[in-house]
């Protein structure tokens, strides 16, 4: 479903992807680990477009498409979401509102009628109570004044409001309390299915006790550099990233 | 169609471009091109003034004469011909309508097309509870609603009407807020005012419904100079909102309107205006010269004026509107919303003159500038040496997108009272990239993304406004900010 061929990218002039393959077929939950400053966020925001991403080579196809070069809006429209490590506050902007805006836009973009206003409540409630999330969190401007948990949890109530074809989960576990962390989880565990596939960056085992990935990636210095299941989280748990970093440079 | 239809309706027509540029084919009587004495005496003529409203035309018209168009403010046009524009022109009409059926139904399309449904029964059936006059080109056409409000015992009518109805009200407070020769555009508009709004609110009377006027500029090299006199006597409560529009045109077209308040002790007034005259096009040829005088004389204690507008249009917006804190513990509000892109140009602001004892004014100013455009704030708060305590907060914030387009605040603060009290905030940013790409992750288009950031950037001043029309300021607010982006 997403397949990623020696994408190189650089940021500022700096190479930052260096060589990425990585491959995660429909229906499956893949995890990517690494140590801080590998080009996780990168590759995040890279297959969702942001600016300032210069493409050296190689290519991301989402769907047998190639996103790169797309506008962000377009790769959200072929059904791409990302959740933020670091989710962006809108002032003055309503969450209910942001949250319309945007489904209707992807429903005008699939061919479907704007929903009513009615029907856009009721989606919302249900999703709200499924998550467990307050609805006075939507009175309140986008993420303004949001605590980082809130703001996580906002992220995963957008991706369930959304339903994407594909989710990037960038480290939305970071930083939570255990409840909080099983919003996360409750959130990707409901929108796991057979069509719809997943990349979940974490620095925590402890998500993927609750998140049964397929796959576990480790990404270092801009390239995956070892791949297994779910056991190599566990290892990585408890020996840290200097092993294998020392054996992958060798 | 239901009135939900009609609203989704009147929603969608604002969703395009510069929708309200058509010209409404209708046989109209125009006065002879150029200003003069016999100009003034031909509209007074048709008008069926009394002498004294003559005079005190032909009063104001001398002394404009003697005076010179003001030149600080930050905008540039080339100079205005007076005697190339007409300064009066009527839709022709057999004799006055008596009731909306009598009016020309080209014009009742007209303003069926702008989203204004005249029609007393569709008012009625439709979802805003909103009385209208409705202004095309120099008189007023329309006034619904009437009967309702005169239960209540509230004026509303034409400025014509006005004077033959009420000449006592009107002489009295015509010119008592704005005097005759108080700037160059004032004393234009006393000397050539054509129509506009009336308003008397009754003693201890909350009026029962918003106020509404629709002003269109539709004849060609026409001027519109429109009057609005509103009083609010004591104790009482009235919501005015005004629409303007005017036809794509590659000639600028001058409007010099003169809008004055009076509010009496523990009066209110709630002035709104959704401004969307024509810009101009994207190279800045044709659009309304907007030069507009309204203050408000907040005479009593306890009284209070909010002036909130949203400046979408016009290719030069020149407009203050103003405060006069006389009555002790009056208040005045001024929320402002200006978007300038492509060519416009905007310098707008209030003045708060605080007289009275504890007089609080609070601004808020919203200005975003976009295209080649530039954008003003000019505000001055003044504290008279009877001001003790009085308090002003002002925050004014700047939002640029792009790089060709500029904004610049002009703050000016007189104090003569120590123990009075002024704030001023000031901010000036960029639109976030990061904002724009958290909405454009989620599926929102660019230029959505765009109008949703400013709107909420907006926001503080757009929920002053009353419901009905904060939906459509909403929408206006992404439609005049099209092509800024990409
Ligand atoms: N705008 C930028 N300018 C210069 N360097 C940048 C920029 N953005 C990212 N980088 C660099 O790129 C590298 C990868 O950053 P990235 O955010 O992708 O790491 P990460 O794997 O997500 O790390 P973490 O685990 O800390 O979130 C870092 O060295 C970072 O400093
Ligand atoms: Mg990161």
């Amino acid at each position: 479903m997403l397949e990623i061929s020696d994408l190189r990218v650089s940021v500022d002039g700096k190479t930052i992807l260096n060589g990425l393959n990585l491959s995660v077929p429909a229906g499956e939950v893949h995890a990517i680990m690494g140590p801080n400053g590998a080009g996780k966020s990168t590759l995040a925001y890279t297959l969702a477009g942001r600016d300032g991403y210069e493409h050296l080579g190689g290519t991301a196809k989402l769907l047998d498409q190639n996103i790169i070069g797309l506008d962000p809006e377009d790769r959200a429209m072929l059904g791409l979401f990302l959740a933020f490590q670091y989710p962006v506050e809108i002032p003055g902007v309503a969450g209910m509102t942001f949250l319309k805006t945007a489904l209707n836009a992807l429903r005008s973009a699939r061919g479907q009628e704007e929903l009513s206003a009615l029907d856009f409540l009721k989606l919302v409630r249900s999703k709200l109570s499924s998550l467990g999330i307050d609805e006075s969190m939507l009175k309140r401007p986008v993420n303004v004044g949001f605590s980082g948990g809130e703001k996580k949890r906002n992220e995963v109530l957008q991706m369930a409001m959304l339903e994407p074809k594909f989710c990037v989960l960038d480290e939305t576990d970071s930083g939570l309390d255990i409840d909080a962390l099983k919003v996360v989880a409750d959130g990707v565990n409901t929108l796991r299915s057979p069509e719809r596939g997943m990349l979940v960056i974490t620095h925590y085992q402890r998500l993927l006790d609750y998140i049964k990935p397929d796959r576990v990636h480790v990404l270092a210095a801009g390239k995956i550099v070892k791949s297994g299941g779910p056991e190599l989280a566990l290892q990585l748990e408890a020996e840290g990233y200097g092993e294998l970093l020392k054996a992958s440079a060798a | 169609m239901s009135a939900t239809a009609q609203t989704v309706a009147d929603v969608e027509r604002l969703a395009e471009r510069y929708k309200y540029g058509f010209v409404t084919e209708i046989e109209s009587e125009t006065a002879p091109k150029g200003l003069s004495e016999d100009v003034i005496r031909f509209i007074s003529a048709k008008k069926d003034e009394p002498e004294w409203l003559l005079e005190w035309r032909l009063e104001a018209y001398a002394k404009w004469q003697r005076m010179s168009e003001p030149n600080w403010a930050k905008l540039g046009y080339p100079p205005i011909d007076y005697q190339d524009s007409y300064y009066y022109s009527a839709p022709k009409l057999k004799d006055a309508p008596k009731s909306l059926d009598e009016v020309d139904p080209e014009l009742l399309q007209t303003y069926e097309k702008l989203g204004i449904p005249l029609k007393e029964q569709e008012m009625l059936a439709g979802v805003r509870n909103v009385a209208v006059d409705a202004v095309f080109d120099s008189v007023s056409v329309a006034t619904t609603f009437k009967a309702k409000l005169a239960e209540a015992g509230v004026i509303f009518c034409s400025i014509s009407e006005a004077v033959r109805e009420y000449p006592d009200l009107v002489k009295k407070y015509l010119g008592s807020v704005v005097p005759q020769d108080d700037n160059f555009f004032a004393a234009l508009n006393c000397a050539v005012y054509t129509d506009g709004s009336f308003v008397y609110v009754p003693k201890g009377v909350k009026c029962p419904m918003e106020l509404s006027t629709y002003f269109r500029i539709n004849a060609e090299n026409t001027g519109q100079f429109e009057r609005t006199l509103i009083i609010a006597d004591e104790g009482s409560y009235v919501s005015y909102l005004e629409g303007c529009t005017a036809p794509m045109r590659d000639e600028n077209q001058l409007h010099a309107a003169v809008v004055e308040l009076v509010a009496h002790k523990d009066a209110e007034i709630k002035y709104s205006t959704v401004q969307n005259w024509y810009p101009g096009d994207e190279n800045g040829k044709g659009g309304i010269y907007n030069f507009v005088t309204k203050r408000a004389l907040c005479q009593g204690d306890r009284s209070k004026v909010m002036w909130t507008q949203v400046e979408t249009g016009s290719a030069i917006t020149w407009k203050y509107p103003s405060c006069i804190l006389q009555g002790d513990d009056s208040q005045g509000e001024f929320y402002s919303v200006a978007i300038a892109n492509n060519m416009q140009q905007a310098d707008t602001g209030t003045k708060m003159i605080h007289m009275g004892k504890r007089t609080r004014s609070r601004i808020i100013s919203k200005g975003i500038s976009a295209g080649r455009a530039q954008n003003s704030y000019r505000g001055l708060v003044k504290m008279l040496p009877s001001a003790d305590r009085g308090r002003n907060y002002t925050q004014c914030d700047s939002l640029l997108i792009g790089n060709k387009c500029g904004a610049h605040t002009f703050p000016y603060i007189e104090s003569q009272n120590r123990s009075a009290r002024i704030e001023h905030e000031a901010t000036t940013s960029k639109i976030s990239e990061d904002q724009l790409f958290y909405c454009r992750q989620r599926g929102i288009g660019e230029e959505e993304a765009v109008a949703l950031v400013v709107n909420g950037f907006c926001r503080e001043v757009l929920q002053q406004l009353p419901m009905e029309f904060a939906v459509e300021a909403q929408k206006l607010v992404g439609i005049s900010l099209e092509g800024s982006v990409g």
